[in-house]
């Protein structure tokens, strides 16, 4: 291990990677700064509606470079393939996330969490009884804290339209 | 009295008291169990507060705000793992005077400190309240945006040894709150001909993304550990008695907080490694720190809980947020069409007192609370990772999908959630990003405001207040510099220090080629530049 690393603040691994990423998501945002900004006539520096996304744009592409020359290691290593293995399989995560998101507004909030939060758990490696009740009432506890005091803005579920008049709208209202 | 009556006044509705029993609770339970933290808590209450009164929403949030450091303290004593990321120091002085027997005596002392800090604070800023009122009227655009720019400096080189990532990261804050619709001129900026990014990208969905879904990603991603707790028998009144013994450090350490607070993007971190410091060199036993003393846990706990209540004059007085969690709580005003600023220091007084004794009923609480509860409280440390990671997941979509019942709001905070993954995976910042939407926002409006009244760049600075922001941001960008410079050397120094030969078979025989052409050379050319005649005759015995 070299001096610069032994003092470098976090992991090494995998830094260079997003280095890269982010220099080169920046160069294309700033290859792009004419087409999607525009040049006002007649119109002061400071007041140009390009002035503000260039000056962003600029420092992430400057900054970003001068980090990834900074790094005191740049060359990719297996360490680094490690890591952003790690960075996919947390996508695993975002699927979960966005079913839940879509199932809601079909199901409705107590039925789509009631059956979200025990199977997360139960993925995630809490398999007994004892866990799975707990998630259950969890789920129960955040929409009835949410949905029935807070009233938060969640839609009632699809479902709910073919359940009878004052079942429907109790629903929809407080689940 | 007129100003402090008015002020009960609008606090005296039970909604607002329901309020600080639920923020100073809930703060105290989120503070207490580690890997969730104050930022996740109010990023996810934020959108449920839209619909209460200013009052009550920002009471809530400055609730879980001010008592999640009085949590965080009970994992930091008792398992060595810092509640939230500024407790990080009562481990030092905390754990080992769990691991000697004292939790009790330590727990007891972080209340106490944290209690005064959190008063010191409260009073200071309430008599500090009329001086500010007459100052924050002399601040107009250029100062706000010079005051902005500071703030966003400040926070870049806070973050030491990562400070061209944290600036690369600003800018990308900025950058996001450029996109869309620019409001002057109404033309795109950065929309790529899509409808949803018209509207620009919301800030609370990204905060959402990058504190509540990125630490539900990597609590989910983690293991879950095994916690040993220390039971706690007795009472916890005498961290009051023993927190008296040393007013001079809690009073130092609580001025730190103050005024370190009160500065945009300096925060907790500083006051408080000011504040142990200071207890360190003027302490009688400075050895005993790190090693169980009650003065550096003290300094510790009295220091940071005396920010919360400063962080909020740069937003209140200028409508600057210092951190993140004040940006966050700028939405709440910004929601109710209350724009915080000298404008609300000079008409509305009574309502920024009022939040100051929110703070200061808050504190009361807590420590009735704690002192009272805190032999049950500590089971929540027991609450396992991943189940967090399952419980922060499921509350952040009450978090994001209320706000437009969206189903890209929720794509694109679960993207910030990714982003804010990885950050955490490298250990790098992800405040910055915040900041630079909030402060980039900010800077935009008032340097348009500013530039349209001054002919040369000279005129910006010409008012005092803007000149001496502007030596200011001079100064901390030389300090910085001769931060960095000195870092270089001690690297050079360091590396040279540990330069040790190679041992590659390549580098042996260099060195070997490298001996026999030098020294080796030398020597040879020595002898040979020198007649010795060669002697022909039988050698003498010896």
């Amino acid at each position: 291990m070299t001096e610069e690393e032994r003092r470098f603040k976090g992991p090494v691994r995998g830094q260079s990677l997003f280095a890269i990423i982010f220099v080169v998501a920046s160069l294309l945002l700033l290859s792009q700064l004419g087409n999607e900004t525009r040049w006002a006539k007649g119109t002061q520096l400071f007041a140009q509606p390009r002035f503000w996304p260039a000056v962003a744009v600029g420092g992430m592409v400057l900054f970003g470079l001068l980090h990834l020359w900074a790094l005191p290691r740049k060359r990719l290593r297996h360490a680094d393939l490690v890591e952003w293995r790690i960075w996919f399989f947390a996508l695993e995560w975002v699927l979960w996330f966005l079913a839940y998101v879509m199932v809601v507004p079909v199901l409705g909030y107590l039925p789509s969490t009631l059956i979200f939060v025990p199977l997360l758990a139960w993925r995630v490696g809490y398999r007994g009884p004892r866990m799975l009740w707990i998630s259950a009432g969890f789920a129960v506890a955040v929409v009835i804290v949410f949905k029935t005091f807070l009233q938060v803005r969640i839609p009632g579920g699809a479902v709910y339209e073919y359940l009878p008049g004052a079942l429907r709208s109790f629903l929809i209202l407080n689940f | 009295m007129e100003l402090l009556v008015s002020a009960a006044e609008i606090l005296a509705r039970w909604d607002v008291v329901l309020a600080l029993l639920v923020g100073s609770v809930g703060g105290v339970l989120i503070g207490a169990i580690p890997g969730v933290g104050p930022a996740v808590a109010i990023a996810i209450l934020l959108p449920a507060t839209f619909s209460m009164e200013p009052i009550v929403g920002l009471t809530v949030l400055l609730g879980i705000y001010g008592s999640s450091m009085y949590g965080g303290a009970i994992p930091a004593i008792l398992i060595n793992t810092p509640g939230t990321a500024v407790n990080a120091l009562t481990t030092y002085d905390g754990f080992p005077m769990t691991a000697r027997g004292e939790a009790r005596r330590a727990l007891s002392l972080a209340y106490s400190a944290s209690f005064f800090g959190g008063v010191f604070s409260v009073v200071c800023l309430i008599l500090f309240a009329p001086v500010l009122a007459r100052i924050a009227p002399m601040f107009g655009s250029r100062e706000i945006f010079l005051a902005a720019l500071l703030g966003l400096i400040l926070v870049v080189i806070a973050h030491r040894g990562q400070t061209l990532i944290a600036a690369a990261l600003a800018f990308f804050g900025v950058f996001l709150n450029t996109v869309g619709l620019e409001p002057v001129k109404y033309s795109k900026r950065y929309t790529f001909d899509q409808s949803w990014l018209s509207s620009g990208v919301d800030l609370i969905v990204v905060v959402l993304g990058l504190f509540a879904l990125s630490q539900a990603f990597y609590l989910l991603q983690g293991d879950d550990e095994k916690v040993r707790l220390t039971p706690l028998r007795g009472g916890l009144f005498q961290g009051l008695r023993e927190l008296s013994r040393h007013p001079r450090v809690a009073g130092v350490a609580g001025s730190f907080g103050v005024v370190m607070g009160m500065i945009p993007g300096v925060g907790e971190f500083t006051a408080q490694f000011m504040s142990y410091t200071y207890a360190q060199r003027s302490s009688k036993r400075p050895e005993d720190f790190g090693h169980g003393s009650s003065e550096g846990l003290i300094a510790a706990e009295t220091s940071n809980n005396a920010v919360p209540a400063a962080a909020m004059v740069p937003l209140l007085a200028l409508g600057i947020p210092g951190e993140a969690l004040t940006a966050m709580m700028l939405s709440v005003f910004y929601v109710h069409n209350v724009v915080p600023g000298p404008q609300l220091f000079q008409n509305d007084m009574p309502f920024v007192v009022a939040l100051y004794l929110a703070l200061l009923v808050l504190n009361v609480l807590v420590l009735i609370f704690l002192l009272s509860a805190t032999g049950h409280l500590v089971k929540v440390v027991k609450i396992p990772n991943r189940f967090l990671g399952v419980a922060i997941l499921t509350l952040s979509f009450v978090g994001v999908y209320s706000l437009r019942n969206s189903f890209t709001d929720c794509l694109i905070a679960a993207c910030f959630g990714v982003f804010g993954f990885v950050l955490k995976r490298l250990s790098l910042p992800a405040v910055p990003i915040i900041l630079g939407m909030v402060l980039g926002g900010i800077m935009e409006v008032k340097l348009r405001a500013g530039m349209a009244r001054v002919k040369t760049p000279l005129d910006f600075i010409d008012r005092p207040i803007a000149m001496i922001l502007f030596l200011m941001i001079l100064g901390v960008l030389a300090l910085h510099i001769r931060y960095v410079l000195s870092e270089r050397r001690k690297l050079k120094e360091a590396k040279w220090s540990a330069r040790k030969r190679s041992t590659r078979f390549g580098m042996q025989m260099f060195r070997r080629r490298d001996y026999l052409s030098t020294e080796r050379g030398k020597k040879v050319r020595e002898k040979r530049s020198k007649y010795v005649p060669r002697s022909t005759g039988p050698r003498s015995p010896r």
